[in-house]
């Protein structure tokens, strides 16, 4: 494979006087492998890479990418992107990212272990997730996915601002869907495990979750409706902090589309709540040393006890609102430019586990899942209203399951009405880990 | 341009691929080629932000040995390119002994439904800018209380050959073009929302039946007409969808468990039930990937088969589920042309094009007329339903109240949320209107355009997951 940053490198020394050019180049090589009835359904093998351009000129910015190394066509869309800069509007902050300074931390995301993993190994390991899950409880009627994947990705960005990085990290995962019966009632669960290299991954906890999730919520009905304390099971809290993530994001507040827009320094939740991002923590999936501009990632605190103390920025974000990049420029690969995002939120944990904040919050309702949550939750006005499952909590323990009810509040309401942190922290696959988190004051509408 | 009108890969070299697949082990083999360029353009309060374009070229190889399929993917279209993917994806579902297969491709045309009048990269790149300033002016111009305005231009030619060792061998040129527009409203009571799209399997001639203005007002209309909203109730209630906005909930909420992947695995409420009467007798449920210049429309599907219209249910009793070619071949049946995929990447798997609910003989106007006390949906968001169980959620973007047979005062977003096949049983007015809109389908992290369509109808009993006291 040629070296990234020297593609990446020659592609932004053709900058041209008054002119500014970005190259990001990836590369990426992925397993996939699916397991059904102790044999293997199907596995991909493949690579793919792609250059993604941008090109600033005279405060226009234009961008082109193409799915290949082939430095001809990298060619050509340098002159795509040159080109397309010049129906962009003038935009005094348009530019790439400046050098700051921050170093970049060493961080060891790369396993070599992947690249030694035979592909017998990986199929015997999404067969064995099959068979512990169907093994493991007489109601699991079907395993509809029982999933082995890994990934082993590198890329380099370069401009002509003088940035020249790359990163490498490998990934690999276990993932399975169910269904579970009993008489005519079934309900789905699934259950996962991620990590950095095979050896990471634990069979029997992404079973054994996955049992778990899809048999408590058996015999599950539609309760009363009411005013209840809410207990969020990690995965649920991870999903709200992404949530946050989004209306914390100084792109989207500077053009009004947050509840939190201008209000750096107030109060938005109660005192125990403290919101960090941190991409240096390599415990999280969405660590990375560089963000997608090649500035050093760092750690960004966002709400401290309770206040409001700092937005995310790219370069373009910062200098429209006149601050600094917080290094989190994120992207979704080469076929786009980059954004404002958070990459390893995390909750500044409680003394409590699940157990026993269920215990101390005695009547409410655990909730398991959640479902709508683009079309339900407005990041403008903070109006909160998902579908949910979950389990009812009476005295103190998980009593009944529950299912086909929206819970509903604000965004700025819940912040308010958190009761209690747990100390369970998940690093889960996606930019925020989870812990349980009890809320006060929702509103459940059932039948 | 003119490479687009090259042959994308010599028939030869294909043959070679399939060849080698087969002599390594594979009991079918398919290769897939494609050429995808995109074009997308960006307007954010007044500015435009991004013109962006891209190409992706490359070859997807499937082989199949037994009940395993083995898949690898290149971006290297040349013979040798091929060869090394079709070597790679036998390799992977080698089981038995390989032989010599002799195969022959026979080159198969079909009928389009829709002939692109206007190919977008013939239009210049400034007259795309232009579309999208039209729009924002036509938006602002519509109230003061408009204040921000976001528009997007994306226009796609997708071509591709396929051919397997069944001795398919068919192509496609997919041209797609859509715009939308969102507005932010500001009033008293806070900001609202509006979203308007158009995106039609044709060229840019699209914008000649449908103006960037008239899309740009009605997202606009949205946004001003939401600043009055009072918050949406909550509990169950009779819900009218209007036509046109609800289709995405059949799709979403039934037309999934209708798919055969999830019908042999036994993991859809659907499963083991053809000749049941699974919804009310004036439901009649299709997917159709022929209906002209529709987002879900092609020639043919991403394995070679043309597309064709299916009747899933009919007058409530369940007819057919939709089939591609892996699963279809398993039971000795046809495809239905429902084999569809993202890209050369992805492995093919059943998908829907068009699904719409057919009309019925209610007036529209009387299907409110007659609803004491509901919410009428002029708009739905996005959702998600669980195919296993069929429970679902959807967002409503524009909704009103209904009191005493009336369409009052609109309501904030707020979701819908229900089960899909108890709604089928449920729906107990159909209109004599329909009409269709877009949407982006995701399935196991694949995404593919499709059409939903609905007539005018009632749902007797839906929650409502309004934050009214909340």
């Amino acid at each position: 494979m040629p070296e990234l940053l020297d593609i990446a490198k020659r592609i932004a020394a053709q900058a041209r006087d008054g002119e500014q050019i970005e190259a990001y180049v990836s590369w990426n090589r992925e397993t996939e492998i699916r397991a059904y009835e102790g044999e293997v359904e199907s596995l991909s093998s493949a690579e793919s890479s792609g250059v993604g351009i941008r090109v600033i000129q005279g405060n226009r910015q234009g961008f082109a990418y193409v799915g290949d190394l082939d430095e001809r066509h990298a060619h050509e869309a340098l002159e795509e992107a040159r080109d397309n800069a010049k129906f962009a509007s003038i935009d005094e902050h348009a530019g790439l990212a400046e050098p700051d300074g921050v170093a970049v931390k060493e961080l060891e995301l790369w396993n070599d272990d992947l690249a030694g993993f035979a592909n017998a190994d990986k199929i015997a390991l999404a067969i064995e997730l099959e068979r512990q899950v169907r093994a493991g409880d007489a109601r699991i009627r079907q395993v509809v996915s029982a999933d082995y994947g890994d990934s082993s990705g590198e890329s380099a960005i370069a401009s002509s601002k003088g940035i020249a990085v790359s990163s490498r990290e490998t990934t690999c995962f276990i993932s399975a869907d169910v269904v579970a019966g009993a008489g005519d009632d079934t309900q789905t669960g699934s259950g996962y495990s991620v990590g950095r290299g095979s050896r990471d991954v634990d069979v029997s906890k992404a079973a054994g979750d996955a049992i778990e999730r899809a048999t408590r919520l058996l015999g599950a009905t539609k309760p009363a409706g009411g005013r209840l304390t809410a207990v969020f099971d990690p995965r649920i809290t991870a999903t709200l902090l992404s949530i946050l993530a989004g209306t914390l994001s100084g792109e989207e507040v500077a053009r009004g589309r947050s509840l939190f827009a201008g209000r750096i320094g107030e109060e938005v939740a109660t005192a125990i709540f403290s919101l960090v991002d941190d991409p240096t923590d390599i415990r999280a999936f969405g660590a990375s040393a560089v963000d997608s501009e090649g500035l050093a990632c760092r750690r960004n605190v966002l709400i401290e006890a309770g206040r409001l103390s700092k937005y995310l920025y790219d370069s373009y974000s910062s200098r429209v609102a006149g601050a600094v990049s917080t290094g989190s420029a994120v992207r979704g690969g080469y076929k786009s430019i980059p954004g404002v995002g958070a990459r390893a939120l995390a909750l500044e944990p409680g003394e409590l586990n699940q157990k026993e904040i269920v215990a101390a919050v005695g009547d409410g309702l655990l909730i398991q899942g959640i479902s709508g949550v683009h079309s339900g939750v407005n990041r403008v006005s903070g109006d909160f209203s998902v579908g949910a499952e979950g389990v009812m909590i009476r005295n103190g323990q998980l009593a009944e399951p529950v299912r086909e009810i929206t819970i509903a509040s604000t965004i700025q309401k819940i912040l308010q009405n958190v009761l209690y942190i747990g100390n369970d922290v998940e690093w889960l696959p996606s930019s925020a880990s989870g812990v349980s988190l009890a809320i006060g004051d929702i509103a459940m509408s059932g039948a | 341009m003119n490479d687009l009108e090259d042959v994308l890969i010599d028939k030869a070299e294909i043959e070679q691929a399939i060849h080698e697949a087969l002599l390594h082990g594979g009991e079918f083999a398919e290769v897939f080629v494609e050429d995808k360029r995109t074009t997308g353009i960006s307007l954010d309060d007044r500015r435009v932000e991004e013109l962006a374009t891209g190409r992706d070229r490359g070859a997807g190889i499937r082989v199949v040995v037994g009940d395993t399929t083995g898949f690898a993917h290149t971006a290297d279209i040349t013979g040798a390119g091929l060869v090394a993917a079709a070597t790679a994806a036998a390799s992977i579902a080698k089981r038995g002994g390989g032989g010599v297969r002799e195969v022959e491709l026979v080159q198969q045309h079909y009928p389009s439904h829709g002939i692109v009048e206007i190919y977008p990269e013939s239009i210049a790149k400034a007259t795309k800018v232009t579309l999208l300033e039209r729009a924002d002016d036509a938006a602002r111009s519509v109230n003061g209380a408009i204040r921000q305005v976001s528009a997007g231009y994306g226009d796609s030619r997708r071509r591709f050959v396929v051919a397997n060792s069944d001795g398919v061998y068919a192509d496609d040129d997919q041209v797609r073009t859509r715009l939308f527009v969102m507005c932010v409203a500001a009033g008293d009571s806070g900001m609202q929302t509006g979203y308007e799209s158009i995106a039609y399997t044709v060229g840019y001639e699209l914008f000649d039946r449908i103006s960037a203005e008239e899309t740009a007002t009605k997202a606009a209309n949205r946004a001003i007409a939401k600043l009055a909203a009072r918050p949406a109730p909550s509990g169950v209630l009779p819900v009218v969808l209007k036509s046109g906005t609800g289709g995405i909930l059949f799709h979403e909420a039934c037309g999934h468990g209708l798919e055969a992947d999830h019908i042999v695995k036994d993991a859809s409420v659907y499963a083991n039930r053809i000749g049941e009467l699974v919804a009310s007798p004036s439901v009649t449920l299709v997917d159709d990937g022929t209906v002209s210049d529709k987002w879900g429309t092609s020639t043919i599907d991403d394995e070679g088969y043309q597309t064709q219209r299916n009747v899933l249910i009919e007058r409530g009793v369940l007819t057919d589920y939709m089939w591609d070619l892996l699963r279809s071949r398993k039971e000795g049946r046809a495809s239905s042309g429902n084999g569809r995929r993202q890209s050369y990447q992805h492995l093919p798997m059943v998908r829907m094009t068009n699904t719409y609910l057919m009309p019925g003989g209610d007036d529209p106007d009387e299907i409110v007329a007659q609803t004491q006390n509901g919410v009428y949906v002029a708009q739905l968001g996005g959702g998600q339903v669980n195919t296993a169980t069929g429970d679902f959620v959807f967002g409503m973007t524009e909704a009103y109240l209904i009191e005493d047979g009336k369409i009052t005062e609109p309501i904030r977003d707020a979701n819908l949320i229900g089960n899909g096949p108890d709604v089928l049983q449920k729906i107990d007015a159909v209109g004599s209107d329909f009409d269709m809109s877009p949407g982006t389908c995701g399935k196991d992290g694949q995404s593919v355009p499709v059409g939903c369509g609905q007539p005018t109808l009632r749902i007797s009993g839906v929650t409502v997951g309004g934050t009214a006291g909340a």
